[in-house]
């Protein structure tokens, strides 16, 4: 036992002679100005949300050249216990800013700007924000949904659309009415069926979800959650899809296209604005102008004068001439959700609290 | 040539020590191999992992406030482990004891003095915790149903009983159709003494009560006896029913403080996740403190560490969270395996006459 003991002593001090020799020239000497801390929901190589938010952040990470360090965490539940944590486990290590790419990030965040008033808080979504140090960024989805519905509406052939939805929240719903809307826009017989599966991400849910909308009918499929099994699901049964988040493609020849974020637009200029000294919560709100907001290239199957049409709408929104929310419009229970005439600004989009005509959800 | 198990007789305190020391190392050494494989250095991530969870001010406090929920989980899970009446169900009774002081903290006027706050939500918590564990203990004392398999179901049926809430009846209507529960006001939130929630103090001092309670209290004598000898115990003239029940109700009392601390001090509202997970992690030190409350306190602040050094870890390093788990799981694995080799033997030989397979 004892022999045995030495020589389990002797393979400990040999592992760590051997790891020793290894790398000891990652200490950076603390040059960069800035160092940044993102929280993320999934992991990283999800082809979904996190993935967005990663390769946004990697990319701002080299606009900025040297400038500033970024670290991250990823797989962070939405529960205060583990942001919170995170977070300062980040402001341990010396992060001034910290960016958290979740909604159900927020109420940590807007602890923590209270008690560390020099750390800057960024938020993904929601509408919390205070005056100096916490405030909160989105961009305008509905745009990109708009498009991806046009290209829906115009490859199916059984007239039912499928959306595999997160949580039946405003959010959410501005996605799958803005995408009704756009749908509507090219084939008014359209009907969108909705499954909501309670959570920002369980791709054995997203995937149940997407087999759900199949049986009911639908011959194309895009969702709200964060991983890309939906497009996989739509993909065994030769139905289209369309992505979410991010422009990977699980579907093969039936991937449509995907309505997608850029982040590194919106850290671009926030970093800056702190490097500079002059940040100031604005609750930041990114469009298909300033190009948080894209939509990959639309499938050769989507019919020329479609195409034309999506390009066409793109160009104005991109211009900043086009409003996805115009009048009118009914809730499906038949109440006004917008006049005849009347156009819906940020404001009346986020007061959205339902789903709209020619929605259905099982 | 054939394999067999037998039981250990008493260990001699040194093999004892040795059998753990070499746990430790072979952990280190397969945890080591893995981390090489990916390309780490694992002394690197060991330095860290410590460096991580006592190496500054906030990791220090974060060590704690993940040993407060693990440590008094475990004391509750070790008053009934003692009877070997296996609690499998603490998740659930923390659950349960969040949601009674949840409902205090949301439907009590806001205006109350903070200390009446909190101790009516503890006092809600302890009845609600309680009665999750008194129900497996009735059946088990009056009709003898398995308690492992009903302890663990009762836990889905308070998680998903939260949810229900968290989509129904206790729905924030300021939330903007999110599901999710109203925070606290300010007085039902636990204050905090150096930087962590008082429920470091209620760690210890509970600590302290299990243990006294334990060892010197008759209950606790007759909890002992009842675990050891159930028939001993019978013919010893105690009421068996009574001390199961009297158990369970501990237990999952202690189980509901710890919900009420998390919902309190951490997130400030309900979640169906508020548990987190404890009620299953503290099983282990538990198990492992051998039913000792002291011990359980000091290897609960070593899990502890554990947990907050897995987080510095992807942090500081950027190490995939699957790394931090591996690191932990093969910790685990070694100084659990470890206990098999301290109560039983392996021995290789032929089979001898009169056996039985």
């Amino acid at each position: 036992m004892k022999k045995f003991l030495a020589i389990l002593l002797v393979l400990v001090m040999m592992l760590s002679f051997v790891a020793c020799g290894g790398d000891d020239a990652e200490t950076d000497g603390d040059a960069a100005a800035l160092k940044v801390g993102f929280i993320y929901i999934g992991p990283i190589n999800d082809g979904g949300f996190t993935q967005a938010m990663y390769e946004g952040a990697v990319a701002s990470k080299e606009h900025f050249a040297g400038q500033m360090d970024f670290i991250y965490r990823e797989n962070v539940p939405e529960d205060t216990q583990e942001v919170k944590s995170t977070a300062l486990n980040m402001i341990d290590e010396g992060c001034n800013v910290i960016i958290a790419c979740s909604f159900g990030f927020g109420d940590a965040m807007n602890e923590l700007s209270a008690e560390y008033p020099d750390i800057t808080f960024l938020h993904f979504s929601g509408a919390m924000k205070n005056d100096t140090n916490f405030d909160n960024w989105f961009g305008s989805m509905e745009q990109a949904r708009y498009l991806t519905g046009m290209a829906a509406a115009s490859v199916t052939e059984s007239n039912i659309l499928g959306y595999v939805a997160a949580h039946p929240y405003t959010e959410v719903q501005i996605g799958i009415n803005a995408f009704t809307l756009g749908a509507q826009a090219v084939n008014p017989d359209v009907e969108v069926k909705v499954v909501y599966i309670n959570t920002w991400g369980d791709a054995e849910l997203e995937k149940t979800g997407a087999e759900q909308l199949l049986d009911a009918g639908a011959d194309v499929i895009t969702y709200h959650a964060d991983s890309t099994a939906a497009q996989l699901a739509a993909a065994e049964r030769d139905a289209w899809a369309i992505g979410w988040n991010y422009t990977k493609n699980d579907a093969g020849e039936k991937y449509l296209t995907a309505a997608y974020w850029n982040p590194e637009v919106y850290f671009n200029y926030a970093l800056q604005n702190i490097l500079d000294g002059t940040f100031k919560p604005e609750s930041y709100y990114g469009t298909m102008k300033d190009g948080l907001i894209a939509i990959d290239e639309v499938n050769e199957a989507v019919p020329e004068e479609v195409r034309n049409q999506i390009a066409d709408i793109k160009e104005q929104m991109e211009a900043g001439e086009f409003d996805v929310f115009t009048g009118p419009i009914y809730y499906k229970d038949g109440t006004v959700l917008c006049e005849e005439g009347q156009t819906l600004d940020r404001a009346g989009i986020w007061s959205i609290t339902n789903e709209i005509e020619g929605v259905s959800a099982i | 040539m054939n394999l067999r198990i037998t039981k250990r007789g008493d260990l001699p305190k040194k093999q004892e020590i040795i059998i753990r020391i070499a746990a430790v190392l072979l952990s280190i050494i397969f945890a080591g191999l893995i981390l090489l494989v990916f390309g780490l250095n694992p002394v690197k991530i060991f330095t860290t992992i410590i460096d991580g969870s006592i190496g500054s001010k906030i990791r220090i406090q974060q060590t704690i406030i993940r040993a407060i929920p693990l440590t008094i989980t475990a004391l509750g899970i070790i008053v009934a482990f003692k009877m070997k009446f296996w609690n499998i169900g603490a998740e659930g009774q923390i659950t349960m004891g969040a949601l009674g002081a949840t409902w205090v903290a949301l439907h009590f006027s806001d205006s109350l003095p903070m200390p009446l706050m909190l101790f009516l939500m503890m006092l809600a918590a302890v009845f609600c915790g309680g009665i999750w564990a008194f129900i497996p203990a009735i059946f088990k004392a009056k009709m003898g149903t398995n308690e492992t398999i009903f302890t663990l179901m009762m836990n889905y049926i308070a998680i998903k009983f939260v949810t229900y809430l968290q989509y129904g009846p206790w729905m924030d209507p300021n939330a903007g159709g999110f599901p999710k529960i109203a925070k606290f006001p300010a007085n039902a939130v636990l204050p905090s003494v150096f930087g962590v929630n008082i429920g470091w103090i209620m760690m210890i001092v509970f600590t302290v009560l299990v243990y006294l309670f334990m060892t010197f209290t008759k209950k606790g004598y007759e909890i002992a006896v009842v675990g050891e000898s159930v028939e001993t115990a019978r013919y010893a003239g105690m009421n068996i029913s009574r001390i199961v029940i009297v158990a369970m109700l501990i237990s999952g009392g202690m189980c509901g403080v710890v919900g009420m601390i998390q919902a309190s001090a951490i997130e400030k509202t309900l979640i169906s996740n508020i548990a987190g997970g404890y009620g299953f992690t503290a099983i282990i030190p538990a198990w492992l403190s051998r039913l000792n409350a002291v011990s359980a306190l000091i290897i609960c602040l070593a899990f502890a560490m554990l947990i907050q050094g897995g987080t510095y870890l992807q942090v500081s390093l950027g190490i995939s969270s699957a790394v931090s788990s591996i690191v932990q799981g093969a910790i685990l694995f070694f100084v659990l395996g470890s206990e098999f080799f301290l109560q039983y033997k392996l021995s290789f030989g032929k089979k001898t006459k009169g056996e039985v397979a």
